[in-house]
C-alpha cells in the first residue's frame, strides 16, 4: 500500500522539472494516476468485503514508535475508492476547466500531492504517520485555494482555511500522542485493543477535547465552519474535490476511525451531537439565503458535514450505517452539483442566482447531471440520496425513546433546507426564462460535463440497487467501525411505514420552500451581517493584533543597525549570565591553585592593552583595523602558549581574512565617525566591560565545577582506536561531531550564496542603469 | 598600486601555499590541521595573489567560478557521510581502507570528509572575497 501513496508524490515531484509537458492538452493523462490507484482498490473490494484487514509496515523511525504502517480495512476501501474515483473525474475535469492556464502543471503538481496526502491519511495505521499526511492535506489545501496567488480575497482565504486547521491539526497530535502514550503504541491497532485503558483513564475528557479540535476544524463544524466558504475561491475543481467530496471528510474520517478507540461514552455522544446537530440546522438555514451558487453548496456542505458528525454522535447502528450511506450519497451528488457550477461559472462568467435560469437548452448534459444530482440530494426515491436520507430517519427514530423524535425533527428541519438547497444548485440556474445575455451559449467540451454526468448517474445506479453499494462499500466500512458485523442491508423499499411519510413530507417541503424562495438581494445582506458576528471575526481580530504585534515587534529589535543588534544581543546574554550568577550563590577561587603567570603571558596580554587603547583612541579606520588583528593574533599566541596550535592556526587564518575582508570594503563605509557623545560612549563602555568582565568570573566559576564527566578524557581515549587520528580535535570534527561540521559547512555555504545574490543584483541593476 | 616585489613574490608563494595547505589537509587527522585550516590557507593564497595581481588575474588562474567549489565540497561531504548506508552501517560510520598508505597514513571515509570541508571553505571565502572586491571597485 505504501505505492499507492508513493505513486503521486513522486510525480508530483517530476512534475517541477518535467511539468512543461503536461501544460497543454496531454495534461489529461494526468489522471492516470488516480484511475490505476482506483482500479487497484476496485480489485480489492471482494477481499476487503468479505472481512479481512491487510496490513503492511515499514519500519521508518523505531526508536519514537513511527512506522510507515499501512491498513486497508473498509473504512480505508471507502475512502480510498472515493478519493482516486472522483480524482479521476477531478483530473480529467480540470484539464479542460483550467486549459491554457499558466501554471497547470503546478496546479496538478498540488493535486496529485493532496491526492497522495488523503490516500496516506486513510490508511495510515500510525497515529503519528496520520498526522503527518493530515497536514499534508491542509498544506497542499493552502497552495489550490490560493491557487489564483494574484487576487488578495484568494490569498487570506487559504491563509484562514491554513490556519484554522493548521490549529487544530496541532491539538488533534496533541491528543494523539496523548492517547498513543496512554496505550503504550502509536499503531493504531494496538489502540484499538487498548481502547479501555484509554477511555478509563482520567486524562480522557482532555484527550477528546483535544482530538475533537482536530476533526472539527477540518470538517468545518461550527465555530470553526467559516474557513470553509471562504476556501470557495478555490478553483471549482478544487471545491469538487477537496471542499466536498474529501479533504473535509477527513475530520469524519478520524471520528469514524476513533470510534472504536474514543466513542462509546456519554461526553462523546454529547459533544458529536450537539456541535453537529447544531451546525446541521445553522447552515442548512444559511444555504438558502446565500446567492452565489458556490455559498450555497458550501453551507450545504457543512449542513451535511453536521449531519455526518451528528449521525456519529448517535452511535447506533441504525446511526453508523446511515453515516456511511450518506458520506458515499453526499460525495455523489455534491461533487457533480459543484462541477455543474463550474460549468456554469465557465461559460457565463457568473454564479449569480439572482442573474442565472434557463440555461438548460444551451447546457443540456450539465443540467441533466446537475438535475439527477439534485434529486439525489433531495432524496427522491429511485436515487442514493433516498436511501441515505431514509436511514437517518431510522437512526434517528429508533434512538431513545424520550429523545427520538427531537432528533428527528432536527432531521427534517435539517433536510427540509437541504432538499431547498440542492434543489437551488441543481434545478434553478437551468429553469426558468433565459436571460438576454445568456443567449448564445455553446455547449461546453465533454471533458467538463462526462465527469459530472458520470458521478450523477452513479447516484441513480446505487440507488436502484442499493444492495450492491451495501455488500460492496458501505457494510466493510460499518464493520470496521464497530469491530463486528452489523446485520443493516440497504433496500430500495422498506414497505409503507412512518419513515417513508417523513421523506415524502421532507420532500414536498422542500419543494415548496424552494418555489417561494428566490434568492434576492436583501437577503443575502443579511446574511452578511449574520457572518459580521460569527466566530470568525474573531479569528480575524486575532489575525489582525499578531499582525501588529509583529510588526511593533520587529520595528524595535530589527531597527537596521548592526550596532544596536549586538547592544541587544550582548545585553540579553549578560542578564541571563547574571541570572545563573545569582542563582548559583557566593563562590570563592583560590586564585593559588591556577598556573604561575608566566613572563610571555605578561609580554602578549601587553600588547594586547597597547592595541585594544590605540583602537579606541584612533580616528583612522584602517588603524582600528589592523589594531584588531593584532588583537587576535595576540590571543593566536596566548593560544600557542597555552597547547591549542588547532586553534591557533584557525583563528590566525581567520584573522587575516577578516583584515582583507574589511581592506576590501573600507572604501564604501561611511567615514570615520568619532563618537562625540559622552553618553553614548558612557553606555557602551558600560556594557562592554561588564560583559568583558561577566565572562572571566564564568570563567573562574567554571574551574569550580567538578569534573565528572570528564568530555576530554573520552575523546582522548578513543579518538586512535575509533577514529584512527592522533589529532583529537580533527578527529572530533571530521568523526565524533561529523554532523556539527556539516551543519557548519552548510551554513557557509548559505552565507556565500546570500552574499554573492546580494551583490549580484546590486550590480545587475546599478548596471541597468 | 601594483608592487612589483609583491607580484613576483605571489607568484612563488601561490604554489608554496597551497602545498602548505595540501600539507595541513592531509596531515589533519594526525598533527594539527585538517580541511578548515587548509582551506583557509589556500584562499588566502589566491587573495595574495589577487591583491599582487588583480581579481580577474586570480580568476583566470581559478579558470572556474571559485562558487562552483561548493556544491562539490558539500556533495563529497554529503556522499561521505551517507555512503556507510550502503554498507548497512549508520550515516557517518567512518569506514577505512584496511592498508596503511604511504604518506597519507590511514585513509578512510573522514579523509573525503576533510577534502569536502576543504574544497568548501575555499569556495566560500574565494565567493565572498571576490564578489565583494569586485563589487568595490
Amino acid at each position: 500500500m505504501l505505492f499507492t501513496v508513493a505513486i503521486g508524490l513522486v510525480i508530483a515531484c517530476l512534475l517541477v522539472p518535467f511539468g512543461k509537458f503536461f501544460r497543454n492538452n496531454k495534461s489529461v493523462l494526468l489522471a492516470l494516476v488516480p484511475g490505476v490507484l482506483f482500479s487497484y482498490f476496485v480489485q480489492k473490494i471482494p477481499e476487503i468485503g468479505s472481512g479481512r484487514v491487510l496490513f503492511e509496515s515499514t519500519p521508518w523511525v523505531p526508536a519514537l514508535g513511527v512506522s510507515l504502517g499501512f491498513r486497508l480495512d473498509g473504512l480505508s476501501l471507502l475512502f480510498a475508492l472515493l478519493i482516486t474515483g472522483i480524482g479521476v473525474l477531478i483530473f480529467v475535469y480540470a484539464s479542460s476547466y483550467l486549459k491554457g492556464d499558466r501554471y497547470l502543471d503546478r496546479f496538478f503538481g498540488f493535486l496529485l500531492l493532496f491526492m497522495s496526502a488523503m490516500l496516506g491519511l486513510v490508511l495510515s495505521n500510525n497515529v503519528i504517520l496520520l498526522f503527518i499526511f493530515w497536514e499534508l492535506t491542509s498544506i497542499s489545501s493552502y497552495f489550490l485555494i490560493g491557487f489564483h496567488n494574484r487576487d488578495e480575497e484568494s490569498r487570506r482565504s487559504a491563509l484562514t482555511a491554513l490556519s484554522i486547521t493548521g490549529l487544530g491539526g496541532l491539538l488533534l497530535l496533541a491528543g494523539l500522542i496523548w492517547a498513543g502514550n496512554l496505550a503504550g503504541s502509536y499503531s493504531i491497532g494496538d489502540m484499538l485493543n487498548h481502547a479501555e485503558v484509554i477511555r478509563q483513564s482520567a486524562y480522557y475528557p482532555v484527550i477528546l477535547v483535544l482530538f475533537l479540535a482536530g476533526a472539527f476544524t477540518k470538517s468545518a463544524q461550527f465555530p470553526f465552519h467559516f474557513w470553509l466558504p471562504g476556501a470557495m475561491k478555490a478553483p471549482t475543481p478544487v471545491s469538487a474535490y477537496l471542499h466536498s467530496a474529501t479533504m473535509v471528510k477527513a475530520g469524519i474520517f478520524i471520528l469514524a476511525r476513533f470510534t472504536p478507540v474514543l466513542g462509546g461514552t456519554a461526553l462523546w455522544q454529547w459533544a458529536l451531537m450537539g456541535v453537529g446537530g447544531f451546525t446541521m440546522l445553522y447552515a442548512s438555514v444559511l444555504s438558502l439565503a446565500k446567492r452565489d451558487l458556490k455559498g450555497v453548496l458550501a453551507y450545504s456542505t457543512i449542513s451535511a458535514l453536521g449531519v455526518l458528525t451528528f449521525l456519529l454522535g448517535l452511535g447506533t447502528d441504525y446511526a453508523v450505517v446511515a453515516a456511511c450511506v450518506f458520506l458515499l450519497a453526499h460525495a455523489l451528488y455534491k461533487a457533480p452539483l459543484f462541477l455543474v457550477t463550474g460549468i456554469i461559472d465557465h461559460e457565463t462568467g457568473t454564479r449569480d442566482l439572482t442573474r442565472l435560469s434557463g440555461l438548460g437548452k444551451a447546457l443540456w448534459p450539465a443540467a441533466l447531471a446537475g438535475g439527477l444530482a439534485a434529486l439525489s440530494a433531495a432524496g427522491m426515491p429511485l436515487t442514493f440520496g433516498f436511501i441515505g436520507k431514509d436511514l437517518i430517519y431510522e437512526a434517528t427514530l429508533h434512538y431513545e425513546s424520550g429523545w427520538a423524535w427531537y432528533l428527528t425533527a432536527l432531521a427534517i428541519v435539517t433536510n427540509v433546507g437541504l432538499v431547498a438547497a440542492g434543489f437551488l444548485a441543481g434545478f434553478k440556474p437551468f429553469t426558468g426564462k433565459v436571460q438576454e445575455e445568456f443567449r448564445h451559449l455553446h455547449l461546453p467540451p465533454a471533458l467538463l460535463w462526462v465527469p459530472a454526468l458520470v458521478l450523477a448517474l452513479l447516484g441513480v445506479v446505487f440507488g436502484l440497487f442499493p444492495g450492491w453499494a451495501g455488500a460492496w462499500l458501505t457494510e466493510p466500512a460499518v464493520k470496521s467501525i464497530f469491530q463486528q458485523y452489523v446485520p443493516v442491508q440497504l433496500k430500495i423499499w422498506h414497505g409503507f411505514n412512518t419513515v417513508l411519510i417523513l421523506s415524502l413530507a421532507t420532500l414536498t417541503a422542500g419543494i415548496i420552500i424552494y418555489l417561494i424562495n428566490t434568492p434576492r438581494f436583501r437577503k443575502s445582506e443579511f446574511i452578511t451581517v449574520l457572518e459580521r458576528i460569527r466566530p470568525g471575526v474573531v479569528f480575524g481580530w486575532l489575525f489582525i493584533r499578531t499582525k501588529q504585534f509583529a510588526a511593533a515587534y520587529t520595528n524595535f529589535f530589527h531597527d537596521g543597525y548592526l550596532r544596536s543588534y549586538i547592544i541587544k544581543i550582548i545585553l540579553f546574554a549578560e542578564a541571563l549570565l547574571i541570572y545563573e550568577l545569582y542563582r548559583g550563590g557566593p563562590f570563592s577561587v583560590d586564585f593559588s591553585k591556577l598556573s604561575p603567570v608566566r613572563f610571555y603571558d605578561v609580554g602578549i596580554v601587553f600588547i594586547l592593552v597597547g592595541a585594544l587603547y590605540k583602537t579606541l583612541k584612533t580616528s583612522s579606520r584602517l588603524t582600528a583595523v589592523v589594531c584588531m588583528s593584532i588583537i587576535g593574533y595576540a590571543i593566536c599566541l596566548l593560544f600557542v602558549t597555552y597547547s591549542a596550535p588547532d586553534l591557533a592556526m584557525t583563528q590566525f587564518t581567520i584573522d587575516t581574512l577578516t583584515v582583507v575582508l574589511f581592506v576590501l570594503v573600507l572604501y564604501r563605509l561611511p567615514p570615520f565617525l568619532k563618537v562625540r557623545n559622552v553618553k553614548i560612549m558612557v553606555r557602551d563602555a558600560a556594557i562592554s566591560i561588564l560583559f568583558g568582565g561577566l565572562l572571566a568570573v564564568i570563567c573562574l566559576r567554571v574551574l569550580l565545577e567538578p569534573t565528572r564527566y570528564n568530555i576530554s578524557d573520552f575523546y582522548a581515549k578513543y579518538a586512535y582506536t575509533l577514529g584512527k587520528g592522533r589529532n583529537v580535535v580533527n578527529v572530533i570534527l571530521v568523526d565524533f561531531r561529523g554532523f556539527d561540521t556539516m551543519f557548519e559547512i552548510v551554513v557557509l555555504s548559505v552565507a556565500a550564496i546570500g552574499v554573492y545574490s546580494l551583490l549580484k543584483l546590486r550590480l545587475k541593476a546599478s548596471e541597468k542603469e | 598600486m601594483r608592487s612589483t616585489i609583491l607580484q613576483t613574490a605571489s607568484q612563488y608563494l601561490l604554489p608554496i601555499l597551497l602545498l602548505f595547505s595540501f600539507f595541513l589537509l592531509i596531515r589533519g587527522h594526525y598533527s594539527p590541521g585538517g580541511g578548515f585550516v587548509g582551506g583557509l590557507v589556500a584562499s588566502i593564497a589566491f587573495v595574495l595573489h589577487s591583491f599582487a595581481n588583480g581579481v580577474e588575474s586570480t580568476m583566470r588562474i581559478i579558470r572556474y567560478k571559485p562558487m562552483s567549489l561548493i556544491p562539490i565540497g558539500l556533495g563529497l561531504s554529503t556522499a561521505s557521510m551517507l555512503l556507510p548506508l550502503f554498507f548497512g552501517k549508520p550515516v557517518m560510520t567512518s569506514l577505512w581502507v584496511p592498508e596503511q598508505l604511504p604518506v597519507f597514513g590511514s585513509v578512510g571515509t573522514t579523509l573525503f570528509f576533510d577534502v569536502g570541508v576543504y574544497l568548501l571553505v575555499v569556495g566560500v571565502v574565494l565567493t565572498i572575497l571576490f564578489t565583494i572586491s569586485l563589487f568595490s571597485e
